[in-house]
């Protein structure tokens, strides 16, 4: 008897002191794997040169009614345009439940300055720049912007209207630093 | 794995005896592509696109390293350092031409040799595992075609970039950041160009990974042939060597006639002019398409072009175009007909027929302008396509009566060789 339990001195029934030892070992190299893919995986972020290109100054007083002109916000193509009288008419006209992504023309423009519409020149749908910007380019069965790549119709607030795309032209973060000059970003 | 019969490597040299001991690799490769893998005796010339995608791997590998020494991958450099490629550097067109063409070459002999599964049901037990490591070849050779196709940085390169990383941004919430994250900003610029180059040359050798565990799957029930009947004995098959290396052989001779005179002669053929223009951030070209291999996917992506449910169209278009591929990963359990080959099925030979022209007619809408009536028939291609697969599938196998089959590979070779005597003697 004497010699049996000298045999299973140091043996533990139930959960033993080990196991504690070998799941903290093993928890504390998984939490080190983790913390080492953190890096990994954000790398892959832009990166502060990048998002150093946060804001660009523009000078829209050449710009007419009626024309529109393409700049570029953090290598993104911007359009700015003059619209007209008709174009802003033709807008406020559409009832918001026509629309697929409904905002009104004031909401997409500043108080007092709503001739003047700024929108990213990329389409909602997957990225391409819609046409209608420059002089002479189709403007779309809506009279804003037309994208060829999918086919999607936006109206002269650059809202979708047909198509593929889900939502309007984005209106970037933009102020008015005089009555000629917009910084964007 | 493998037969009872088949033949037991034996090395006679004190040499080849002596590495047999210590690293069994030509033991291995004698196994796996020698005279000691039997094969069904009846394969038919459809059987050769396997080690043709194989031989097409191999070509991208060689010339794509190659030309990684005289690229530079940087916005900046790029588009120049292509053009240098094709001007400067010594048989640089040549190489390039290659390696353009060569993608174009391995598409065409996966998509064979993908049919050619569907049409003697290869996917079918006991081989699924094979199927399923297929589809995963097939996925990761067209990221790797995409993120090649980025690489000379000219406007279709560029746009196509914007195009398909904007797939990404349809996923609600967490889309726009996630491709943000893979492109490094807010466009494709030098960060994403970069990425792309270094994954390029990254995922041909996780291809050639998978390529490995495919064959290596394959080999354990040995190949479909066919009949689709599995082998019974000795008597229904041959060593994969001399019989079937040298009918591989012949096959790469045509297929690599074929790649040269696209090479030699036509090397712009499959491409687009508007990759000779630099990218340029401001300017989508009229029409933008991918590359021939992807125009049935593309269709299938711009099928939708109106809101579904509480989902919009984008999101509809871009779930519907993974599913399209995903779809694959179920094919051996949709299909529930214990016949594998059409050979014996003539009611799925016919819907397998249907298919073809189906992803044909995908693939000249994915081709074409986004309007009418492309928009229609790839709408109804696309239903077409998951009906397929989905519903007449599952329903074919189940009320399909199969043709009388014979009861082995050797029976059904005879039969066909008695037919071919008698017809000649008549």
């Amino acid at each position: 008897m004497a010699s049996e339990t000298n045999l299973n001195a140091g043996i533990e029934e139930g959960v033993r002191r080990r196991d504690f030892i070998n799941i903290a070992a093993v928890s504390f190299a998984g939490v080190g794997a983790v913390a080492v893919v953190l890096p990994l995986v954000n790398q892959m972020n832009p990166s502060a040169d990048v998002l150093a290109l946060s804001s660009t100054e523009i000078d829209i007083s050449a710009i007419e009614a009626g024309q529109a002109i393409k700049t570029s916000w953090r290598k993104q193509p911007v359009f700015v345009r003059n619209l007209t009288t008709a174009e802003i008419a033709a807008a406020n006209k559409v009832p918001l439940s026509e629309l697929r992504d409904p905002q009104t023309l004031a909401e997409r423009t500043k108080v007092g300055k709503e001739n003047w519409l700024i929108t990213l020149g990329v389409c909602t749908h997957l990225g391409c720049v819609p046409l209608g910007a420059a002089e002479g380019e189709p403007r779309g069965d809506f009279g804003g912007y037309f994208c060829p790549c999918h086919g999607s119709h936006y109206d002269t607030a650059a809202r979708i209207r047909k198509g593929p795309a889900p939502k309007n032209l984005f209106v970037p973060p933009y102020e008015f630093t005089s009555d000629t000059a917009v910084t964007i970003g | 794995m493998s037969f009872p019969w088949a033949k037991q490597y034996e090395p006679r040299q004190p040499l080849m005896k002596w590495l047999d001991e210590k690293l069994p690799l030509p033991r291995l490769v004698y196994n796996a592509v020698g005279a000691g893998y039997p094969v069904p005796r009846n394969l038919n010339y459809f059987w050769n696109f396997g080690v043709l995608a194989g031989a097409a791997l191999a070509i991208q590998i060689i010339t794509g390293i190659v030309l990684a020494m005289h690229y530079a991958a940087n916005a900046g450099v790029a588009f120049n350092s292509v053009e240098h490629i094709m001007r400067d550097v010594n048989a640089g067109w040549f190489i390039r031409y290659a390696h353009m063409n060569g993608a174009s070459m391995f598409f065409i002999v996966v998509y064979l040799h993908i049919f050619r599964g569907l049409y003697y049901g290869s996917y079918k037990a006991p081989r699924e595992m094979v199927w399923l490591l297929g589809v995963v070849i097939f996925l990761l050779m067209m990221a790797t075609a995409f993120m090649g196709y980025v690489l000379p940085w000219g406007q279709m390169s560029f746009w196509g970039a914007q195009v398909i990383t904007g797939f990404f941004s349809a996923i609600p919430i967490v889309g726009e950041p996630i491709r943000q994250w893979l492109l490094g900003g807010f466009a494709p610029d030098n960060a994403a160009l970069n990425r792309f180059f270094s994954l390029h040359y990254l995922l041909p050798f996780v291809i050639a990974g998978v390529v490995i565990l495919h064959i290596w799957a394959l080999h354990i029930p040995g190949s479909n042939n066919p009949t689709g009947i599995e082998v019974k004995d000795e008597q229904d098959t041959v060593p994969f060597h001399p019989y079937y290396t040298a009918k591989d052989g012949f096959g790469l001779g045509v297929f690599l006639l074929v790649f040269v005179l696209l090479a030699f002669f036509s090397p712009n053929l499959l491409g687009h002019a508007d990759n000779y223009i630099p990218a340029n951030p401001l300017s989508t070209p009229a029409h933008i398409v991918p590359e021939w291999y992807f125009w049935p996917f593309y269709a299938i992506l711009r099928a939708f072009t109106f809101n579904f449910l509480w989902i919009d169209a984008k999101l509809w278009g871009v779930i519907a175009m993974f599913a399209s591929i995903a779809l694959l990963f179920f094919l051996p359990w949709l299909d529930s007909s214990p016949v594998k080959s059409s050979t014996y099925r003539p009611l799925y030979k016919k819907f397998f027929w249907v298919l073809v022209v189906d992803v044909l007619v995908l693939g000249y809408c994915g081709k074409s302008p986004a309007e009418q009536p492309y928009v229609i028939m790839s709408q109804i291609a696309a239903a077409y396509y998951f009906a397929h697969f989905l519903i007449i599938l599952p329903i074919v196998s189940r009320i399909e009566r199969p043709a009388p089959m014979p009861n082995s590979i050797t029976e059904a070779v005879l039969a066909k060789h008695a037919d071919d005597t008698s017809a000649a003697t008549a």
